[in-house]
């Protein structure tokens, strides 16, 4: 724990001065630990898991304002994370109350394609085409923003406005996907 | 989209957050909803004609830094409620202590009084409106300050929005204090604390569903 809060909270403080690398790199020792923390409290399958880790990441991202530098990273990030657990949860039993007779649905063979990532594949098919180029043209590391800008027409500062505000779209949507 | 992926696209939206940028975002939406509360007061209710006088008075003070108090520590709250992994304890423990001392006082003047005096004092000559006038005070900065709390990230949604409600009654209720002439710790103990925990009330019940994330 103490080792994980001493490797995590430099990234997130290096990352809210504005250093992206270190920012990526949170966000990808985060998503493993968010794998681990979803798959043990979810029986669903491995798209649901995935799809969590998904939205959180978009939400530790999108929130990160709310971290207070002097307090333990890891207490935050967690806090986050059973929030989004237990409002998946909450949905879910919403979801519960659907007919009950749908019979073919469950007869039907299921899907194969297990592809992670399917409910924000399907949200960002749902967004304007010129914030979702933006988005397909830098999730492939290479195309800096100002590439994928400037690919799409856009100056860098209105990329940057842009994506950001693509991505705030994205996670409200995708909290409204399953 | 893979997970990878998206990571690659949140660090192309990396940049530098400033420091306090929940107080501020806060502070302005506080400033923004007082303003509208003030504007209701006197153009809805008018100040209270002998203003110039009470304020040369104690209790007016008195009054004033009670409901400022609550609603500092609801704003206190919010600000901490807003942070995941942060505990509201400290706020909460001011909240209750500055209610209970202001009961006790209330208490005490109450026991002063005889029976009919007791009376007179509890009703004043406004407690049929009192606790609606700063319910209804409350809500468009309860408005504005539960459309900022859920762009911050409360993982308890109800007491955050409980929070919420305790500080705009708490800012209502100071402003409302400038048309309200009541000048009793037995009045505003009683009628002035059900508005604002009307206004809390409210806040809870609307923190369930407006502040989810």
């Amino acid at each position: 724990m103490d080792e994980l809060e001493s490797t995590l909270k430099p990234l997130m403080l290096d990352g809210l001065d504005g250093d992206a690398q270190a920012h990526a790199r949170l966000l990808k020792l985060l998503s493993e630990r968010l794998r681990a923390y979803f798959g043990r409290r979810l029986s669903t399958s491995l798209d649901d898991v995935e799809d969590l880790v998904q939205e959180t990441l978009l939400a530790v991202h999108l929130r990160r304002a709310t971290y207070d530098r002097a307090q333990p990273f890891t207490a935050w990030a967690h806090a986050i994370a059973r929030y989004k657990l237990i409002d998946h949860w909450r949905r879910r039993k919403i979801r519960a109350t659907a007919p009950l007779d749908d019979v073919e649905d469950f007869v039907a063979s299921p899907p194969v394609d297990v592809d992670a990532g399917l409910d924000l594949t399907r949200v960002l098919s749902t967004l304007p085409p010129r914030q979702r180029a933006l988005v397909e043209d830098v999730k492939v590391q290479g195309l800096s923003l100002s590439e994928a800008g400037l690919r799409g027409g856009l100056s860098e500062g209105a990329a940057k406005v842009a994506l950001h505000r693509a991505l705030k779209v994205l996670a409200e949507r995708l909290r409204h996907a399953d | 989209m893979q997970t990878d992926e998206l990571i690659n696209v949140l660090g192309a939206d990396a940049g530098p957050i400033a420091r306090s940028a929940p107080v501020r975002r806060l502070a302005l939406g506080a400033g923004v909803g007082s303003f509208i509360v003030l504007v209701l007061v006197l153009g809805g209710l008018g100040l209270r004609p002998d203003l110039a006088e009470a304020t040369v008075g104690v209790f007016f003070w008195i009054k004033a830094a009670y409901t400022a108090a609550l609603g500092a520590a609801g704003f206190w709250a919010v600000e901490r409620l807003g942070r995941p992994g942060v505990s509201a304890k400290q706020p909460a423990r001011l909240g209750a202590a500055v209610l209970l001392i202001f009961v006790l006082a209330a208490l005490a003047q109450a026991f002063s009084l005889s029976g009919p005096a007791r009376m007179v004092a509890l009703k004043g000559v406004s407690w049929t409106v009192c606790t609606r006038n700063i319910a209804v005070l409350a809500a468009p900065l309860l408005a504005i300050t539960l459309w900022i709390l859920r762009q911050l990230a409360p993982t308890r949604p109800t007491v955050a929005g409980f929070a919420a409600g305790a500080f705009s009654g708490g800012l209502a209720a100071t402003l409302y204090g400038l048309h309200c002439p009541e000048a009793t710790f037995v009045f505003v103990a009683l009628w002035y604390t059900l508005g604002i925990a009307v206004s809390g009330g409210i806040g809870a019940a609307l923190g369930r569903w407006a502040l989810r994330w």
